[in-house]
């Protein structure tokens, strides 16, 4: 009899080499865990190189996955249980462990070489010299794996690949987890490879059973989370995105176009979409990141609710194409997936670092709306707003999703599309007397799309006469048309819902104001402090243009006002500019998530030291 | 496509006042193309033109139609996106040398190779008129311009040759000051299946005048134009001269005693081979050739793409959307 241990919450990280498949390893256990009704968030950490460095430790490939009995909202601070496939995995991951961690590691990737290729002196085996505080599994998984082999026909270099199928059966062993959810994905995975798929099943059962053999192992228990009641799946960000688009064409009754350029980390919107041909979906791979917005800014002229979706760098080759969308007031969804900047940056990793690009990158006086997801699943119901207020308000949106929400997971309670609010376009009839600049009373013009008849009209980007859409040079109608297009824009406001701090009270001393992916770390950070009996509220903004019309008096409630941001400080600064309150900001620029203590620090700092 | 037979070329006027430089090439073209619409009689409603910038691309503005003048060298990418949305358009790309070839050069290319329903007309007056003239793409090398004070060193694109190496399924070339030509082009580019090329020289009188003046005077065209009629011997210079095909060698041939017209060169449009030749007569001894250089029947993008979603929903039905938000793996929490 094995002992076993009841956990409310445990953090684990999977570290490897970045050909090692640890991110299947890693999204198979949190799959397995949000069956099994746990609530969870994932971090999914790999380099930008398709096949890094082998053993090097910019190579290591990571995967984070926090889970527990309670509510989660972050992938989690310093991990509980780090897996290490080889030396540069330790090296890079050791020192983020928590004390007493458990460590598991395979000693085979521990040889000279793999020591050398981490930076090791090749004499120095860090497993020889173990700290005596942590919990050390050193398992021969290169071994173990290799006897399991022995019985399948597979090549001899095929016979290592499944290694991370043995150390996930293990991992399953010790969480006392079902292997049925990865037992059916890799028969569908490889159906078509008898031999693989054998190799696969065989190492994940060596790895459960050699849990099971070995002595002196005590396994975890982790009890369902109390979740609210309903039905749940579990998703990452770009899947919600790309079910959002969907859910609002249907809803509206407009087809839904996607032209996209390859980029990561946006690439699997078009995946996704790519895959949903039986809902209607056009998607086209364009020639580059201009013709992907231009081509949906045609879909949108011809009825379609056109949408994009890029990271940094092809936003910034679309701003002019976003320049007309704003002009011309068709509808148009422009997804930004940001990851690390400035220029190419950081491919694979995370930043918040696009937002003053989306409010202000652009010529002339161009206002466009600005929106934000907040969770993995919440870019779901973003990605509906967003076609909802661009489809509504005639306008492109910008949607801000970021590398982090996109590729992390949680456990999602997805609506029926009964619940889903109604989407109407403002089609003009045809054969009637049509204006296309004439406006109702929220400034939106009506829309008229080739094909309708009676109401041919020519569009474009030089400036227009009011009612009429003609050219025209004429001064007074330039100042009225900025001002009219700005008036549009600002009073999409009003359909907003309330503020509502998500915790604390408007009495506060501090304010903790966040945007996009910071919501789950603040959360968490905001509760601790609020527990440590700290005077503090969090308010996370989903709409950053235009912002909140009941902002300025929430925010004028508060002595001091705090925003965390992965980047240098841009929420801030529109904070300021707009409400002139004294507002700072805690940065972090590392392409990856604050971890809360980093939050619950800086609000101890204001609150020792007073606003 | 709806189909209105009572229009007449008026019905294309739009009510804004033609702002193009007294004497332009582009009237001609305009004029053609009101006047050819009501002969292929597609109703108004279905009709659109997409342009990008430059002085050609005024040109939507003047078409009592659908259209939009949308940015510099964009124009094919915006109109690949609407006929994806809706294939019963009857679309029109309208460029420049500089917009389509220079600065939305990419976004051509690529149109022609996916073979999009649509025409494009690239008005070719090898110069920035917009700008005030300065060397376009098309610009012959060692021409001076304000941008190119001791002469341009840039060569030349050759627009039909480039359309060809794209894998174009039709490609043509007509002139501004031959209107019966043009509209015969236009025509024939309507009624193509696939993206349809058309170059069309257009005088710039400002700050290009004459470029085009071996094609279009009197005195000079009939020796240097070599109309391109499907299956006829390639004869120009009032009959006097053909083209002989020594293998894969052209060769100019007075046509006397000596030759007869059966050894010249038969123009099919349907010889890729033969369309690149032709497409190489260009600033060299040869005539240049107007006409069709190359047809093709080939499937176009839109019904490629239409066809799988079809073909998706005949294999997994149309899509659920509850089944969409469910996914695959759900669990219930009570």
């Amino acid at each position: 009899m094995k002992e076993t241990q009841a956990l409310s919450k445990v953090t684990i990280h999977f570290a490897g080499d970045s050909g090692d498949g640890i991110q299947l390893a890693g999204s198979q256990f949190a799959n397995t865990t949000a069956l099994a009704g746990n609530d969870l968030s994932t971090f999914p950490d790999f380099p930008a190189e398709i096949r890094a460095p082998i053993g090097t430790v910019s190579g290591v490939s990571g995967f984070q996955i926090n889970f527990g009995s309670e509510k989660i909202h972050t992938p989690g601070g310093r991990p509980d249980v780090l897996v290490a496939m080889n030396a540069a995995a330790y090296r890079k991951n050791f020192s983020s462990l928590k004390t007493a961690g458990v460590v598991i590691v395979d000693p085979a990737g521990f040889d000279k070489k793999n020591l050398r290729l981490a930076g090791y002196d090749e004499n120095q085996n860090p497993l020889n010299d173990k700290p005596t505080d942590y919990q050390f599994y050193e398992i021969e998984v290169t071994r173990l794996n290799r006897e399991a082999m022995k019985e399948v026909d597979i090549a001899p270099r095929e016979r290592d690949r499944s290694r991370n199928m043995f150390v996930l059966g293990f991992i399953y062993f010790l969480y006392n987890r079902d292997l049925d959810v990865t037992l059916n994905f890799l028969e569908e995975k490889f159906k078509n490879k008898a031999g693989v798929l054998e190799a696969n099943r065989k190492a994940l059962l060596a790895g459960y059973n050699y849990g099971d053999t070995i002595e002196a192992i005590t396994r975890y228990r982790i009890e369902k989370a109390k979740l609210p009641a309903g039905t749940y799946r579990n998703i990452t960000g770009n899947q919600a995105l790309s079910i959002g688009l969907i859910a609002a064409a249907k809803k509206s009754g407009l087809d839904l176009f996607y032209g996209s350029y390859p980029i990561t980390p946006a690439s699997d919107i078009l995946h996704e979409l790519a895959a949903r041909k039986n809902y209607g979906v056009k998607t086209f791979q364009a020639e580059d990141e201009i013709a992907a917005i231009s081509s949906a800014i045609g879909a949108s002229f011809g009825g379609a609710i056109g949408t994009t979706g890029t990271s940094g760098p092809g936003m910034a080759l679309k701003t002019e194409a976003l320049g007309l969308a704003m002009m011309l007031e068709i509808p148009l969804v422009v997804v930004n997936v940001q990851r690390g900047g400035p220029s190419t940056g950081l491919p694979t990793k995370t930043e918040q670092s696009d937002l003053l690009q989306a409010v202000y990158g652009r010529n002339g006086e161009t206002p466009i709306p600005v929106i934000a997801a907040s969770s993995s699943s919440d870019c779901f119901w973003a990605a509906y707003e967003a076609v909802k207020m661009a489809v509504e308000h005639m306008t492109p949106v910008i949607l801000l999703s970021d590398g982090y929400l996109a590729n992390s997971s949680e456990p999602w309670r997805f609506p029926k599309s009964s619940d889903l609010k109604a989407i109407k376009a403002p089609f003009q009839k045809p054969n009637t007397d049509y204006l296309p600049y004439k406006r109702d009373e929220r400034e939106v013009r009506n829309w008229a799309i080739p094909g309708m008849e009676g109401l041919e009209h020519r569009l474009g980007g030089l400036e227009k006469e009011d009612l009429t859409g003609n050219v025209s040079y004429d001064p007074e109608n330039h100042e009225l048309m900025v001002k009219t297009r700005a008036r549009k824009v600002a009073l999409i406001a009003n359909d907003y819902p309330a503020s509502e701090l998500e915790q604390g009270s408007a009495n506060a001393d501090v304010l903790v104001l966040g945007w996009g992916n910071t919501f789950g770390a603040i959360k968490v950070a905001v509760a601790e402090a609020l527990n440590q009996g700290l005077s503090v509220a969090q308010l996370h903004l989903r709409y950053i243009n235009p912002l909140p019309n009941d902002l300025e008096e929430l925010l004028g409630s508060f002595k001091t006002i705090l925003i965390p941001e992965l980047n240098d400080g841009q929420l801030v600064r529109i904070i300021r500019d707009r409400y002139l309150v004294k507002a700072r900001v805690l940065d972090k620029i590392q392409g990856k998530p604050f971890l809360a203590e980093e939050i619950v620090e800086a609000i101890k700092k204001i609150d020792q030291h007073g606003a | 496509m709806e189909l209105d037979t009572n229009l007449t070329a008026r019905d294309f006027n739009s009510d804004q006042e033609v702002k193009w430089c007294p004497g332009c090439g582009d009237y001609s073209i305009l004029k053609q193309m009101q006047s050819v619409l009501p002969e292929i009689g597609i109703a108004r409603k279905d009709l659109v033109f997409i342009s990008g910038i430059g002085c050609s691309s005024r040109f939507p503005y003047y078409m009592n139609t659908y259209g939009m003048h949308s940015i510099h060298g964009r124009a094919p990418a915006i109109a690949t996106g609407l006929k994806a949305t809706n294939p019963d358009l009857s679309l029109w790309v309208i460029t420049g040398d500089g917009d389509g070839l220079s600065i939305g050069g990419n976004h051509l290319m690529h149109l022609l190779r996916r073979n999009v329903d649509l025409n494009v007309l690239l008005f070719n007056n090898e110069i920035y008129g917009l700008t005030k003239g300065q060397y376009s793409p098309t610009s012959e090398s060692g021409k001076r311009t304000k941008s190119s004070p001791l002469g341009s060193v840039d060569h030349p694109f050759n627009p039909l040759a480039l359309a060809l190496g794209a894998d174009a399924t039709f490609v043509a070339r007509s002139i501004d000051r031959d209107p019966k030509h043009l509209r015969e082009i236009l025509a024939k580019s309507h009624q193509h299946k696939g993206t349809s090329f058309v170059e069309v020289y257009q005088n710039c009188n400002v700050f290009n005048d004459g470029t085009f003046l071996n094609f279009s005077d009197k005195k000079l065209k009939d020796q240097n134009i070599l109309h391109l009629e499907e299956g006829k011997a390639l004869i120009y210079a009032n009959g006097s001269k053909g083209i002989r095909l020594n293998g894969l060698k052209p060769e100019i041939v007075d046509l006397d005693a000596s030759v007869s017209e059966s050894e010249l060169w038969i123009h099919d449009s349907s010889d890729a081979t033969k369309a690149y030749l032709l497409s190489r007569f260009f600033d060299n001894e040869f005539p240049r050739p107007f006409g069709i250089f190359y047809q093709e029947a080939r499937a176009v993008y839109e019904d490629l793409m239409l066809d799988q979603i079809e073909e998706s929903q005949n294999r997994f039905g149309e899509g659920d959307l509850d089944e969409l938000l469910e996914g695959q793996r759900s669990w219930i929490v009570d």
